[in-house]
């Protein structure tokens, strides 16, 4: 019997089918992974489970029961806790009244009873590996004890069912450690656990069962152990492994000729940032695009803005057509040749607001005016180049970049880039959001683009794209490289062996 | 699925008010006095109304500048101070030196304003609430809190003089509405102002120097509230600290977001600005030729306030 299932939800978003006739149910006792790409569709079930949103269609049942959470306070009440990749807790208050927030022990006057929360706080929290002084404030712990506490708390609050959102994201390998041990606990309590995670690693480790989800629906369901590494893959990106040959399926054409001998336009060395990247050492040659593959949270984006200088980075070096770029900040590496399209193009990319002139305008100013007067002849000069090159669709370069549709608004940015007459394009999905047309039309762009000499890198979770689209893949996973994909072997089966194979090879570190 | 059409708008819609209300709003209360209040149209009445603003409409455009990057300035009242404060400290040393002296304070008070906002991450109306308090507080210390006549006749000429029939103040004030506007159009650091504004993330990301930029607005700012406190010490010929420029933050805030900027970030409407300042002014001026108490005079301008708001606040929803 189930504790907690839903029957056939769908939920619809203006323009998007979420979930499409999706059936999950999580047994007692049971740790049940919940993958899939991003857009799949889990935060939208989760939303469903938790109170969040309301199925449009379906049924919810928890505990045998039909259930209908209004509010994510009734799921709450009910049982149902979930632990978010952000701590959604108080940083100004101390642990101790946060673990408690709500449910504070009262004294025989009714207040607060500071010492017996503090007392039972610490005795609780060390079950977490916390040992930290509970009266300090929580924003002064590190992230993976706050999530230690969040996890406490939700736990607390006698649970038949924890929810967990990428909780290992930002902990320490000593940390995980401590939350599968609670994680065992709970299980063997007969808590439920969806446990929504990208680490293959993790998921084999301490799910029993699992639920793909793709495009909304339910792509496979079953025993984890049952699953090999390469077939969940596989499920999840989309690629039916034979099915993967086929050829011209994006607007890429195919290779590129940049010169084998030539040195390289970028080269980056030991790059390193706590936590989040590890010694990532590749090179980009002129004329050539190399993509960068892995799962969800590998580590490529934070490459690529380590590279722009827009992401904090401990150690490497990165060069630029043979000159080190020190210090790298976003200006300095605009200057040095660095053009970086970022993967959120509306909260990093376009500046909404403002014209297309302005926006394609918008890194090349100086270049654009004498004595910081600004020549708009120069300006309008460059703009329809680019509007004509890139088949920029507007009413005309005044239009608001916000009113474009996702592909030209895509267009507008790379036009900034291009005007910054980069050597290194840094490309971060460029063709997420974006329809079809203009997809292979910027799919295109970049081969034409590499072409003319410049240094490509591509990340895109789309694997097709990624494999059609690039000369070489190196490929990521928890923001270490852990493999190259280079001449015939650049092949969806081999980007996906690769992925799966990562985490295998990972998970016996002593075997090499 | 997206389509490649374009999305169009239509030409006329309710973004008008923002854009043209301040102004529509300006002729009906002209024609008003016209028609109702006696000598209304005299010169003397006229000259009063635009000496009297000249101070707000130069304070605000340094504010417009700031809203424009989706900051405040709280610490223009307490700048103005300071520069009334150091006027009659340096005039023995000339006309020039004590206006420079003034100007400089200006400057290191809009530099200590745009580091605490672009280099050490306060908001905006924390960091410069700061020197809000500190700024006058300064004004009053340097000054031993006394007030103190100043007769320099070039000072005076600058306060009270005219100039092809025209107050001094009213010349300074419209030059400065253009070197503004010429700044906010035709430069580089205009444009990367409303960038910045528009979006800090992406303005930063594309390789735009941007905390240089805070500073350079956060400086233009306090400079132009530096040059309104030594015209109000040249206008009533004496200094005083703790009342000159009291207030005129709000004022200035005011004169802005009624003239249809938004507090959002990214537009800047510098005509607008003057024509909030000068509509508030002939708020107050109407309401005083009728008699009508402070109070309701007040609680008018929150109204105009609040509906200059919503309109901005309809047309960012469309």
């Amino acid at each position: 019997m189930p504790l907690l299932e839903v029957t056939d939800v769908n939920k619809v978003f203006p323009g998007v089918r979420a979930l499409d006739g999706v059936t999950f149910a999580l047994q007692p006792g049971e740790v049940h992974a919940l993958v899939g790409e991003n857009g799949a569709g889990k935060s939208t079930l989760i939303k469903l489970l938790t109170g969040v949103y309301q199925p449009d269609g379906g049924e919810l049942r928890y505990r045998d029961e039909p259930a209908r959470f209004a509010t994510p306070m009734d799921a709450q009440r009910a049982g149902i806790s979930t632990i978010y990749q952000e701590v959604n807790l108080v940083p100004l208050m101390s642990v101790a009244h946060n673990l408690f927030l709500g449910r504070e022990p009262r004294s025989a006057f009714g207040l607060v009873d500071e010492k017996r929360m503090v007392r039972e706080a610490s005795e609780i929290l060390v079950r977490y590996g916390v040992t930290t002084d509970v009266r300090r404030p929580l924003g002064t712990m590190a992230l993976g004890a706050q999530q230690m506490v969040a996890l406490a708390r939700a736990v607390m609050v006698d649970a038949k069912v924890v929810i967990m959102d990428e909780p290992t994201s930002s902990l320490e390998p000593r940390e995980v450690e401590t939350l599968f041990g609670v994680i065992r606990d709970l299980h063997a309590r007969g808590i439920g656990i969806v446990y929504v995670s990208h680490r293959l690693d993790e998921l084999y480790q301490i799910c029993d069962a699992v639920t793909i989800l793709r495009d909304g629906k339910v792509v496979h369901t079953g025993r984890l152990a049952e699953l090999e590494r390469i077939r969940l893959v596989s499920l999840m990106l989309g690629r039916d492994m034979s099915a993967v040959r086929r050829e011209g399926f994006t607007g890429f054409a195919g290779d590129h000729t940049g010169a084998a001998d030539a040195p390289p336009v970028l080269k980056v060395t030991g790059l390193s940032s706590r936590h989040r990247l590890h010694d990532i050492s590749f090179a980009v040659r002129p004329g050539e695009v190399v993509g960068l593959g892995g799962l969800l949270g590998a580590g490529r984006s934070e490459t690529i803005k380590a590279i722009g200088g827009a992401y904090p980075v401990d150690a490497g070096e990165i060069e630029v057509g043979g000159k080190t770029l020190k210090n790298p900040t976003p200006v300095r590496a605009v200057q040095a040749g660095i053009a970086v399209q970022p993967e959120d193009r509306k909260a990093e990319g376009i500046v909404a607001g403002l014209s297309i002139r302005e926006n394609i305008a918008l890194a090349v100013l100086p270049r654009m005016a004498r004595l910081g007067l600004v020549s708009d002849r120069k300006i309008d000069k460059i703009v329809d180049t680019y509007m004509t090159r890139l088949r920029i669709k507007a009413s005309g370069p005044d239009q608001r970049v916000g009113d474009l549709s996702g592909g030209n608004q895509q267009k507008v940015l790379l036009a900034r880039l291009l005007a910054t007459q980069p050597r290194v394009l840094l490309l971060d999905e460029p063709t997420r959001g974006i329809d079809v047309g203009a997809k292979a039309e910027v799919q295109a762009l970049i081969d034409e683009l590499a072409a003319d000499g410049l240094g490509v890198v591509l990340v895109s979770s789309d694997a097709e794209e990624l494999v059609e689209g690039a000369d070489r893949v190196v490929v990521l996973r928890d923001g270490a490289v852990v493999g190259e994909l280079t001449g015939t072997n650049v092949t969806t089966e081999a980007l996906l062996e690769t992925i799966a194979a990562a985490a295998v090879s990972s998970e016996e570190p002593h075997d090499n | 699925m997206t389509t490649e059409a374009l999305v169009r708008r239509p030409t006329f819609d309710r973004a008008w008010l923002p854009k043209y209300g301040v102004y529509a709003a300006i002729v009906l209360l002209v024609l008003y006095n016209v028609a109702f209040t006696p000598n209304f149209l005299a010169w003397s009445n006229l000259r009063i109304q635009l000496v009297q603003v000249a101070p707000i409409v130069i304070v605000a455009l340094g504010m417009a500048l700031v809203i424009g990057t989706e900051g405040i300035d709280l610490s223009v009242g307490s700048v103005m101070a300071l520069a009334a404060a150091l006027i009659p400290l340096y005039l023995g040393y000339g006309v020039i030196a004590a206006i420079l002296v003034s100007l400089i304070a200006g400057v290191v008070v809009g530099l200590i304003n745009g580091v605490l906002v672009a280099r050490v991450g306060l908001q905006p109306i924390v960091a410069t609430l700061a020197l809000f308090v500190g700024g006058r507080g300064l004004a009053l210390v340097i000054s031993h809190g006394q007030l103190k006549d100043v007769r320099n006749d070039d000072l005076i000429f600058l306060g009270s003089g005219d100039f092809l029939g025209l107050p001094m103040l009213v010349w300074i004030a419209a030059l400065l509405v253009l070197v503004v506007a010429f700044v906010v159009r035709r430069t580089v650091f205009g444009r990367r102002l409303l960038a910045v504004g528009g979006n800090r993330a992406a303005t930063e990301l594309a390789g735009v120097p941007v905390k240089r930029v805070l500073i350079g607005v956060y400086v233009l700012c306090a400079v132009l509230a530096s040059i309104a406190g030594l015209l109000a010490v040249a206008r009533i010929q004496s200094s005083d600290a703790s009342s000159v420029g009291l207030l005129i933050e709000l004022s200035a805030i005011t004169a802005v977001v009624v003239g249809g900027t938004p507090l959002t970030g990214g537009k800047v409407r510098v005509l607008g600005t003057v024509a909030g300042a000068l509509l508030m002014q002939l708020v107050i001026a109407t309401m005083i030729k009728h008699n009508l108490q402070p109070s309701t005079t007040e609680m008018v301008q929150a109204v105009i306030i609040l509906v200059a708001v919503y309109a901005a606040r309809e047309r960012k929803s469309r």
